[in-house]
């Protein structure tokens, strides 16, 4: 295939599949999980609004408390160089905000090519510290199956891609923004079905239980 | 060809087998309860888990071993993995292609020492995980397959068996307590009152106090004739220990709620008080409702939350006590209950010196005997490793006085101080109140 129909296979029906994987994944696990059987809480609540803790605790989760941040939080930033440098190369980076636009109208002003790259360098440098962190870490050997390495190279891939695309990298620019493209078809048509669902899921886990403790009035 | 030998400490493996089932039947009955817990809650944590593995950095058992089995999330392993292949949204998938591999009762033994011994129910992980999951949510749920599959470590069965036949797991049945009350208000010159046809207070205990603390009984009766409470014992409700939620029994845990709260209706009353019992206040104060159906018609209170009330309204009136202390939260009370205030609003009334420990509240090691844990013996060397963290602690804030408000803690504190010859010995709140009451003029 040459880079000219890669890239157009990428951006065409590739790109549709996968919106339409990212859209019936989601909403079938989504449904799939929320549509189970709840039991009702009939305990006298403490505090009756066990939703604001909910509400709260999906935001304060995000940092860990003093007690645990000696063991912890140098992972945690590790994981955030990650995520933050992901998000600001996927919504920073102009032909991206173009692509949302095309999709849904909304747009925002786009950052300057070398941040973009910056960020990218900087989530692919933690991926892959991260990745090292899996391999090396018994506890987490002990835990990780195909969905972590799987996931881990799904999100890593469109990473490598676009930095090699942005500093013309390869024999052919059309090959090389062609597989970006595709690779970040790939990342949505996988995104609901492993691990990567927690962008979504967390909200949902941690307001669970901070609803729960708060209505208990314990600490969380 | 050498005899086999039973060591007390170390049964054999059989006899953490209950029942004379087959394996399949075994496996069967564990799924069908595994089904049972798969509701929404359960679900949402089992597909949030990212694997960080964060959860061991909370828990005593993987701090103080460094071995990666005792990782929280791990424990629950095989209920997991059921879930995935049979309830999830993927789980035609999973077993279409044999993606996640059938659990076997081969699995589940030996995950027993993971799901029993290892896992005190703490909650320190739930406070960690990024995620939000609520480690011991689901750890409660795998005990109720392993119950249901007859595979519950021999010890814990056979109190909660014994819970379920004789009304106590300890052997403080009907009679035990009747005679016990009997004497320890003679011996200690107290009214105890027992089987009142009507009491404002029903009063209930732990039969760890009945048998190894019946201080702390006297302790609450003199607290109890200070404020001049309306207030019985019942013979058909008193023991407040849940071994059936422990062990993952839920019928035995239906059988010991609904005996206090049939107890507590037939008197009126309008206040349940908990003893100073962890697993107790977690049963009834948040399990209780859920499992009578409908809320309960009265307050559950743990015996901390009442004296903390009792001072506030001025009933409760203390002599000052000013020795340095520093107080041992029960994971199930504080962390996991929502009481954090009470024993300190007892402890301001004491004009106590109270030094807290270096974590807070919340975030307090366990003592490593909860979940069921203490009465597992063969679980004993891994619990005296992690009770070494909790000693550190309180060695650290160098007070004079420990005291916490379980009996179950207080158990496991005296078990630790024995074995490493420690001069820490845990008091409890309640003694600590009754023996600081204020002349009333």
């Amino acid at each position: 295939m040459s880079g000219a129909s890669l890239l157009t296979f990428a951006r065409g029906p590739a790109f549709e599949v996968a919106l339409a994987m990212l859209i019936f994944g989601m909403v079938w696990r989504l449904v799939g999980i929320l549509a189970l059987r709840r039991s009702r809480d009939y305990s006298e609540g403490r505090k009756t609004a066990g939703w604001v803790s909910g509400l709260r605790v999906i935001f304060s989760r995000s940092w860990p408390q003093a007690e645990f941040r000696e063991r912890v939080l140098h992972w945690d930033i590790v994981s955030y160089l990650f995520h933050l440098g992901y998000a600001v190369a996927i919504l920073g980076y102009l032909p991206h905000i173009l692509l949302i636009r095309n999709l849904t109208g909304l747009r925002w002003p786009g950052l300057p090519g070398g941040a973009i790259a910056f960020a990218a360098g900087i989530a692919a440098a933690s991926l892959l510290a991260l990745l090292g962190h899996r391999l090396t870490s018994p506890v987490l050997r002990k835990l990780s199956n195909f969905d972590d390495y799987f996931s881990w190279f799904i999100a890593f891939v469109p990473l490598i891609t676009g930095l090699m695309a942005y500093y013309n990298i390869g024999d052919s620019y059309q090959m090389v923004l062609g597989l970006h493209i595709l690779s970040g078809d790939i990342l949505f048509a996988w995104l609901p079905f492993g691990k990567l669902m927690h962008v979504i899921l967390f909200a949902f886990s941690r307001g669970k239980t901070g609803a729960v403790y708060g209505r208990r009035g314990a600490a969380i | 060809m050498s005899a086999t030998t039973i060591d007390a400490s170390r049964p054999l493996p059989a006899a953490d087998k209950q029942g004379t089932v087959s394996d399949p039947e075994r496996l069967s009955r564990a799924l069908e309860s595994f089904l049972a817990d798969f509701g929404a809650t359960a679900a949402l944590y089992l597909e949030a888990c990212v694997h960080c593995g964060q959860c061991a950095e909370a828990c005593h058992y993987y701090v103080q071993t460094g071995d990666p089995k005792y990782t929280p999330i791990w424990k629950i392993e095989p209920f997991k993995q059921a879930y995935k292949r049979l309830m999830g949204p993927f789980s035609p998938f999973y077993r279409l292609f044999g993606l996640k591999k059938a659990v076997t009762t081969g699995e589940l033994e030996r995950w027993q020492e993971l799901i029993y011994d290892s896992c005190t129910m703490c909650g320190r992980c739930t406070l960690v995980c990024p995620m939000g999951i609520d480690i011991p949510f689901l750890v409660l749920a795998a005990r109720h397959g392993m119950q249901a599959a007859g595979l519950v470590p021999h010890d814990l069965w056979e109190a909660t068996d014994r819970a379920e036949r004789e009304g106590s797991p300890l052997g403080a049945t009907r009679q035990v307590l009747k005679e016990r009350l009997a004497w320890l208000a003679d011996e200690n010159a107290v009214e105890i009152p027992l089987d009142r046809e009507q009491a404002d207070v029903l009063v209930t205990v732990s039969s760890i106090e009945v048998m190894k603390y019946p201080q702390s009984i006297v302790a609450l009766a003199r607290v109890m004739k200070h404020i001049g409470a309306s207030w019985t014992f019942r013979s058909d409700g008193y023991e407040a220990t849940n071994f059936g939620m422990l062990a993952g029994d839920r019928k035995g845990q239906k059988d010991a709620t609904m005996r206090l709260v049939n107890a507590a209706v037939a008197i009126r009353a309008n206040t349940v008080i908990l003893p100073e019992c962890g697993h107790a206040y977690q049963a009834f104060r948040w399990a209780g409702a859920n499992i009578y159906g409908k809320p309960l018609p009265f307050r559950a209170l743990h015996i901390s939350e009442f004296l903390a009330e009792e001072i506030g309204a001025g009933r409760l009136k203390l002599k000052t006590d000013s020795r340095s202390m520093t107080f041992h939260d029960p994971c199930q009370i504080a962390r996991r209950g929502g009481v954090v205030e009470a024993p300190r609003v007892v402890f301001r009334a004491l004009g106590a010196d109270l030094r807290e420990m270096n974590a807070n509240p919340s975030l307090n090691w366990c003592c490593g005997g909860g979940g069921g844990v203490v009465s597992i013996h063969r679980a004993d060397a891994l619990r005296h490793r992690v009770f070494h963290l909790k000693m550190q602690q309180v060695e650290d804030t160098g007070a004079d006085l420990l005291v916490s408000s379980c009996s179950n803690c207080r158990l496991t504190f005296d078990d630790g101080q024995a074995y490493f010859h420690w001069d820490k010995t845990a008091h409890s709140l309640l003694e600590l109140v009754a023996g600081n009451l204020a002349e009333k003029h």
